[in-house]
């Protein structure tokens, strides 16, 4: 038995693997402890969750295409602007590279499956129920939170239930990305396969180990944060209540302590695929491999000191906004480190740009743009004019879309042969890459404009002026939105459904890893005992 | 096949372009505020403004240079080291000076984008010595100016969005308007070249006091007193919006200084004076009901229409007026206590900051209005007591 749904004759898969007795049907995934399935139904979860979140968004842009209100108040203008932030963070990117960790971390190290597999089958589940509640709130009365997804106090004490239903939501997120995070710390400590010493495990395990650290440390804080929202709605608490005493700042503090790691964890697993793609394509060794992982411990640890960048307007003394400044320009610095390497992986490689080189090469492209609006953004003085608006938000699109969710594609059009057992078909993915690419930036390059222009954010209207702008991206957004459906129908569905030339067990012919030493498709059990490996740790020997 | 996907797409960016150009809104720049296509700051009108223009221009230089270099490379390499080239991959992977290089020059360019960064943001929190000091107060959702310190001492208005503007908005087809959303009945006025400290609070959620030309944004917290300056250097209107959400209304709060010379500023304040004066109104006055309706409709139109709504019904979580039992109750001090204090956590938000006659009337309004025939009449005594 294999990974792929529905399989078409692969005699191979009834090889080593042969086992009785194992689950079919839906208990296979609802008991599901085999680290691919689990992967599997991350993904497709985290699919589900863009989408709905994209059609959020196109929500959003529906209404801001003119001038003046045309299909909702500005009531639920800000339940979609906040429900769009909280279901792509924590139902979208978030799970979506848990799921590839699920899928490749074993395979990657050696080992059979995750430390500990039944608490993984916990994580997965719980997604359900939080992205019921998160979707559902729009039912609620008084409809879905809408004080943004940072989720401000004061304002949100004056949300109705549906802020509860996100709290707990957010909770029961955090509860499963602690136990993942501990599941993949474990693993990786752990159960290497003899000779994988952690100087010669694959970039995307050491970005993924570093990211759980940071899960593990920065999830509670927000639990913190939302639990003091929830005692202060009705518990009778005043943490952000300054007519008793307390601070609404401090909720901004405690959140970004949260805040600001977290879009590091949403975007390390990224640097992680990115570094595995390059040097495959380039058929090169990526270039400075520790300096790779010393550049990614410095962003992770860096991203901790930082966080007051989201507060600049708050009115913290001259000292405050000077060392958050300093710090946060720093973090360019190994990130910079970063992109250096890759492009040095690439020079006098020798390169193809198939589908996942494409998304790699895009992402590498379109991410530094992202990088150069961050520094701009850190600037305190510069700052105070672009805060809270359009600029912002072309930011962190810049860096969560173009970076984030490209990698994502990249990592499907490189592991699918894998996971799958067939090829996906090649033009269709140029034609989803450019596709993309040119519509997210029509969608999102209007926005510097706009944020330099004053336009402030989470505005239902907006001055005249801005509309032509505005109506440059809401075109893009759709043409977007409709790249991502066309992905889903005409490029992963067949290949889910096993349509596609079979995949070679190396489909690409300078990829390394243990991932490329198993069949494609991937047999259900792999690595059931621990492989020999060469001095690299790259392939298996007798 | 290329050939057929490249000819959809040319035919497909016409159709694009040709929409985009009939959607272009036949409005102008509006001075002080946005221009229209604007690509760039707001054009400078103190001192910090320019500094950060400055600063602007200066980052995106240099980053346009660095992301030009490197990715010129880069692209440099795609073409001529791609293997459909005969290109044969060479085998170095590490290089502990390149390494050392490519950290220690941007560690250099970093550290000297920071010192104009850190002069300017020095320069900017210097709110002593401010020759007029205002206190700017976030409401939901509307701005109040306090003269508190300087010539026009002891003035204060509430500064609105306009409402005919709020009504377009709602419309869905607003007319071409070249302040749209950005018009208010009572801008701040202030004289130019003269440095003022703008201290911001909340009467309810953070909101932020912000205005482009003149480089400041300072956060509106409630319980907290922060502040900004600036030194207008021209005459003029000059517009920000709230920069916080702070609930529905959020987009509908706008700013609008208008600085004036001195001789102008003076002329304001004693014109200012005289109509606070006028309006000392006797406390003890006895109202009539028709007079009770013509005041009560005015401030609900004003105030309470946005939430509540012009039918009276409410809409979500704001509550119905038409048929309420606080608002029917002979009780008036009920009500009364509602529109002074607010209520569930400030999502009826208090209007203490209105007259005594302007909530008298708005009460007696809705007793009387829709489906609500009590006969009651509210007078502003007794608003004046239940404040007591």
């Amino acid at each position: 038995m294999s990974a792929v749904l529905h399989p078409h004759g692969h005699g191979a898969d009834h090889g080593h693997d042969d086992h009785h007795g194992a689950p079919h049907g839906w208990r296979r995934w609802v008991y599901a402890t085999n680290h691919k399935d689990i992967g599997t139904l991350y993904l497709l979860f985290a699919f589900t969750m863009l989408i709905i979140g994209g059609i959020l968004a196109l929500g959003i842009r529906a209404e801001l295409f003119q001038p003046g209100l045309q299909f909702v108040n500005p009531e639920l203008f800000n339940q979609l602007t906040t429900m769009h932030g909280l279901i792509m963070v924590f139902g979208a990117i978030m799970p979506a590279f848990v799921g590839f960790a699920n899928w490749m971390i074993p395979l990657q190290i050696g080992a059979a499956d995750m430390a500990f597999a039944r608490m993984n089958n916990f994580s997965f589940w719980l997604m359900i129920p939080a992205a019921l509640l998160l979707a559902g709130s729009f039912f609620m009365p008084g409809g879905a939170p809408a004080g943004g997804w940072t989720l401000y106090a004061p304002l949100s004490l004056q949300m109705g239930p549906s802020m509860d239903a996100a709290i707990f939501a957010l909770h029961i997120l955090g509860a499963s990305s602690i136990m993942g995070s501990i599941n993949i710390i474990v693993t990786i400590l752990n159960m290497r396969a003899p000779g994988m010493t952690l100087m010669k495990m694959p970039m995307f395990v050491w970005t993924w180990l570093i990211t759980a650290y940071l899960l593990i440390a920065v999830m509670p804080v927000l639990a913190g944060a939302i639990t003091m929202t929830l005692t202060d709605r009705h518990f009778g608490t005043t943490f952000f209540n300054p007519a008793a005493g307390g601070d609404p700042v401090m909720f901004q503090h405690i959140f970004w302590f949260f805040g600001h790691p977290e879009v590091y964890i949403m975007i390390l697993p990224a640097f992680g695929i990115v570094s595995q793609i390059i040097p495959a394509f380039s058929r090169k060794k990526l270039f400075g491999y520790a300096s790779m992982v010393y550049a990614t411990s410095s962003i992770a640890i860096l991203s901790f000191i930082v966080w007051a960048h989201h507060m600049y307007t708050t009115g913290m003394p001259v000292t405050g906004q000077l060392f958050f400044m300093y710090a946060t320009m720093l973090i360019s610095i190994p990130t910079g480190v970063k992109v250096f390497n890759w492009i040095a992986t690439m020079w006098r490689g020798s390169m193809t740009f198939e589908t996942p080189m494409l998304f790699a090469v895009g992402f590498i492209f379109v991410f530094t743009m992202g990088g150069f609006t961050g520094l701009i953004l850190a600037m305190a003085p510069i700052d105070l004019q672009l805060q809270d608006g359009y600029y912002v938000v072309a930011h962190f699109h810049y860096v969560l879309v173009a970076g984030s969710l490209f990698t994502m594609f990249a990592a499907f059009y490189y592991w699918s042969p894998k996971w799958t057992g067939v090829m996906y078909n090649e033009t269709r993915g140029k034609i989803h890459f450019w596709w993309t690419l040119i519509s997210f930036n029509v969608t999102f390059f209007p926005m510097h404009f706009l944020g330099l222009a004053g336009m402030p954010r989470r505005y239902a209207d907006y001055p005249m002026q801005f509309a032509d702008f505005n109506a440059l991206a809401s075109v893009g957004a759709f043409t977007f939105g409709i790249a991502q459906v066309y992905f889903f129908f005409f490029v992963v569905l067949p290949t889910m459904r096993g349509k596609g030339e079979p995949a070679p067990q190396r489909p690409w012919e300078a990829a390394e890893g243990l991932e490329w030493e198993v069949p494609s498709p991937a047999p259900f059990h792999t690595f059931e005992t621990p492989p020999k490996l060469n001095r690299d740790a790259t392939r298996i020997v007798a | 096949m290329m050939n057929n996907i490249y000819r959809k797409f040319e035919k497909a960016c016409i159709a694009l372009f040709a929409l985009g150009s009939t959607l272009a809104w036949a409005v102008n720049d509006l001075p002080g505020g946005p221009a229209v296509h604007q690509l760039n700051l707001h054009p400078p009108v103190t001192k910090i403004a320019e500094e950060q223009v400055w600063l602007h221009w200066f980052m995106l230089i240099i980053c346009t240079v660095i992301f030009v270099s490197v990715f010129g490379v880069m692209f440099y390499s795609i073409w001529k080291h791609r293997k459909s080239v005969g290109h044969k991959a060479a085998t170095f992977h590490e290089s502990l000076k390149v390494e050392i290089a490519w950290t220690v020059v941007p560690f250099v360019i970093v550290i000297l984008m920071a010192l104009p960064a850190t002069k300017a943001v020095v320069a900017s929190k210097d709110t002593s010595n401010a020759d007029l000091t205002i206190k700017a107060t976030g409401y939901q959702w509307k701005w109040g100016y306090d003269y508190i310190k300087g010539e026009g001492e002891g003035i204060g208005f509430i500064s609105t969005l306009d409402n005919a503007q709020r009504e377009m908005s709602n419309s869905g087809k607003p007319e071409p308007t070249d302040d749209y959303l950005l018009k208010v009945d009572n801008p701040l006025v202030v004289p130019v070249n003269q440095k003022v400290r703008i201290i911001t609070t909340s009467n309810d959620v953070i909101h932020s006091f912000a205005v482009n030309s003149f480089g400041i944004k300072q956060d509106a917290i409630p319980g907290f007193v922060r502040d900004t300056w600036f030194r207008a250097e021209k005459t003029g209107d000059f517009h920000g919006q709230c920069q916080e959400l702070c609930g529905k209304e959020h987009a509908y709060m706008p700013i609008h200084v208008k600085v004036v010379s001195a001789e102008e500023y003076t002329a304001w304040v004693a014109d200012q004076n005289k109509k606070i004066a006028a309006k000392q109104e006797d406390p003890n006055k006895v109202w009539t009901m028709a007079d009770l309706m013509q005041k009560g409709e005015k401030v609900y139109t004003a105030n309470c229409q946005a939430c509540h709504q012009a039918n009276g019904k409410g809409m979500g979580a704001i509550k119905p007026l038409d048929g309420a039992a606080v608002v029917l109750n002979a009780d008036h001090v009920k009500q009364i206590k509602v529109l002074l204090n607010g209520q569930n956590n400030q999502t009826m938000p208090a209007w203490k900051q209105l007259s005594d006659s302007e909530i008298a009337a708005v009460i007696s309004f809705t007793k009387n209005n829709w489906s609500n025939k009590t006969g009651q009449m509210v007078q502003p005594a007794e608003v004046h007591a239940a404040r007591q």
